[in-house]
């Protein structure tokens, strides 16, 4: 079974969600910035939110179809949707959410199909508690499993992990795993954190400003992004504007210079006569710092250039280092400590010549 | 102590408070989450006799039921007496009276409602009926005795109102307030004293009972 779906909402003067694609079954990832589209699009496959135009369908089950005027209510759509905040029932205990779907069945085959989704998603102990009363991970198996004890057709998880630790996270997608490989269904999962991505999707499609800018499989489509916008949204926090000054196809490299500055970089060889502007992405995870000059790496960019700022942003620190233009890199706060590094300080950058991607612009 | 003022003042509060928890609750929810734009006209009108004299309320109300105007035509051929001076009259007053007593802190507690909640009860296959009894009142029902006992207390003690649409007949329209009043009127101090000590006390009482039940405080005025 699979969802297909091509819809127009307009969300604003200036905002309209216009989507077309297809899920098949198996888990695919709704990744983009916060404000991208990726909810709104969740709620017209519920049902929740109308489009203007277009249709959705679940196999040959047509949810939705501006055409013709068909528009089934929510409670006939036969979707699963994981809210953001989960929205259990407070009132009720994890055991009588997990029974809400199944109201119209007899209350025999309700227990027993509650206690079997509980028992998929390890909740049997807390069945008689409360959602206040069980930890954050069960709070999410509790929604998770509510979502699918009616056997609905297609999944949908508005960032359902995100409040999660990975480990926690990733017993939980395994549990969830293993549940579709009996029941094949497709599930939509919103996030806007990169590790997700690589952790969870079969595919990938990257949604910015309502519009789809790229999808397939995420290693492909977030390491090589194809051009600005996308390598933004996939975390590559230095864009620059250079121009080529060597070409180097016997060892399949190319040199160019930044932002009109002295700063040189060795990058893969790609289109580009010499003089041709270029833009190059560099993720600020994939740069090292080192507090004197390196000697004997394989790196072919070694850069010398000064502190600007840290600021320390949860686990990481955000340095911004000026070379003539302005790197941002990621360090940890042992790092900061270890290499002495304050404003002011001057540091080397060490960067792979494959650390850096060719986006056009 | 006037035991009949009394009697008749509880039945009538009684009886207001549970016609206004059938009328009140659908008011509130449509208040709550209608889209109409012009849903604001309707608020405003349900939230007049908080700012309204009795007096002016009354006055109205005593004009539309008066055995001149098409409903006191319609109550008089239906009953076969006038309907202004009855104690339905008063039933009638006070519910509009009560109204926003009744209706805010319900719908107050609609509105503090999670709807995701309700999105979700939905997508679970429920229809409206089924996601309001089991979700919407269970998680609202503080704001729903609210509004039951405040439209019960402030039905209770109005004056004017009464004094308007029912007058003063003993045993059908005279209200503890009304008895209060005449005895003071009459210089029977020490009646209108053991009466009006009746109702504060039993007023108090009604209250710290719902408080201390409801343990979360509403503001003294139930507005949002």
């Amino acid at each position: 079974m699979s969802l297909a779906l091509s819809v127009r909402v307009k969300l604003s003067s200036v905002f309209t969600l216009d989507v077309t694609m297809t899920a098949p079954s198996g888990i695919t990832i709704l990744f983009g910035p916060s404000g991208s589209g990726k909810s709104t699009l969740l709620r017209s496959v519920a049902g929740l939110v109308r489009p203007d135009a277009g249709s959705i369908a679940i196999g040959n089950r047509i949810l939705f179809d501006a055409s013709s005027g068909r528009d089934l209510p929510v409670r006939q759509r036969r979707v699963g949707y994981v809210f953001q905040q989960l929205a259990l029932f407070p009132h009720l205990s994890v055991g009588d959410n997990l029974a809400y779907g199944l109201q119209d069945r007899p209350a025999g085959v309700r227990r027993e199909q509650a206690c079997a989704i509980a028992e998929s998603f390890r909740i049997q102990h807390v069945l008689s508690r409360r959602p206040d009363a069980i930890s954050g991970g069960e709070r999410q198996r509790a929604a998770l499993a509510r979502s699918l004890v009616t056997n609905p057709d297609v999944l949908l998880l508005d960032e359902p992990l995100s409040a999660l630790d990975h480990a926690t996270q990733s017993r939980i997608i395994d549990d969830l795993r293993a549940w579709n490989a009996s029941h094949g269904i497709p599930i939509l999962y919103v996030t806007h954190a990169h590790r997700e991505v690589f952790a969870l999707g079969d595919r990938v499609v990257v949604l910015d400003h309502g519009r789809i800018v790229a999808n397939g499989i995420p290693h492909e489509v977030l390491d090589l992004p194809e051009h600005e916008g996308l390598a933004r949204i996939a975390g590559f926090e230095n864009v620059f504007d250079g121009v080529v000054t060597e070409r180097r196809p016997d060892v399949g490299t190319m040199h160019c210079t930044l932002g009109g500055s002295a700063t040189e970089l060795e990058v893969p060889l790609a289109r580009g006569e010499l003089g041709a502007p270029v833009r190059v992405a560099v993720r600020a995870g994939d740069i090292l710092l080192a507090n004197e000059a390196p000697r004997g790496l394989s790196a072919r960019n070694i850069i010398h250039g000064r502190v600007v700022s840290l600021v320390r942003e949860g686990p990481t620190v955000v340095a911004r280092v000026d070379t003539g233009v302005s790197f941002v890199v990621h360090v940890t706060p042992a790092a900061v400590e270890a290499l002495g590094l304050a404003p002011g300080r001057q540091v080397w950058l060490i960067i792979k010549t494959y650390s850096c991607r060719i986006v056009s612009t | 102590m006037d035991w009949t003022a009394i009697a008749l003042s509880v039945r009538l509060a009684a009886l207001v408070a549970a016609i206004l928890l059938v009328l009140g609750l659908p008011i509130a929810y449509w208040l709550t989450f209608s889209r109409w734009r012009g849903k604001f006209a309707v608020e405003a009108v349900v939230a007049l006799p908080l700012v309204l004299p009795p007096t002016v309320l009354g006055f109205y109300v005593l004009l539309a039921i008066g055995s001149r105007s098409p409903i006191g035509r319609l109550w008089t051929a239906w009953t076969g007496h006038g309907l202004a001076f009855t104690f339905e009259a008063l039933v009638l007053a006070s519910i509009l009276y009560s109204l926003p007593f009744a209706v805010q802190p319900m719908s107050a507690a609609f509105a503090q409602l999670d709807r995701s909640l309700l999105d979700a009860s939905a997508t679970l296959g429920a229809g409206r009926w089924r996601t309001f009894a089991r979700v919407v009142l269970p998680l609202s029902v503080e704001g729903v005795i609210a509004g039951l006992v405040l439209s019960f207390a402030h039905t209770l003690g109005e004056f004017g109102v009464v004094l308007m649409v029912g007058g003063n007949l003993p045993g059908v329209t005279r209200t503890v307030s009304i008895a209060i009043y005449d005895q003071v009127q009459s210089l029977q101090y020490d009646a209108a004293n053991r009466t009006a000590f009746a109702l504060l006390a039993f007023s108090f009482l009604v209250l710290t009972l719902v408080y201390a039940l409801l343990r979360k405080p509403w503001a003294v005025a139930p507005l949002r």
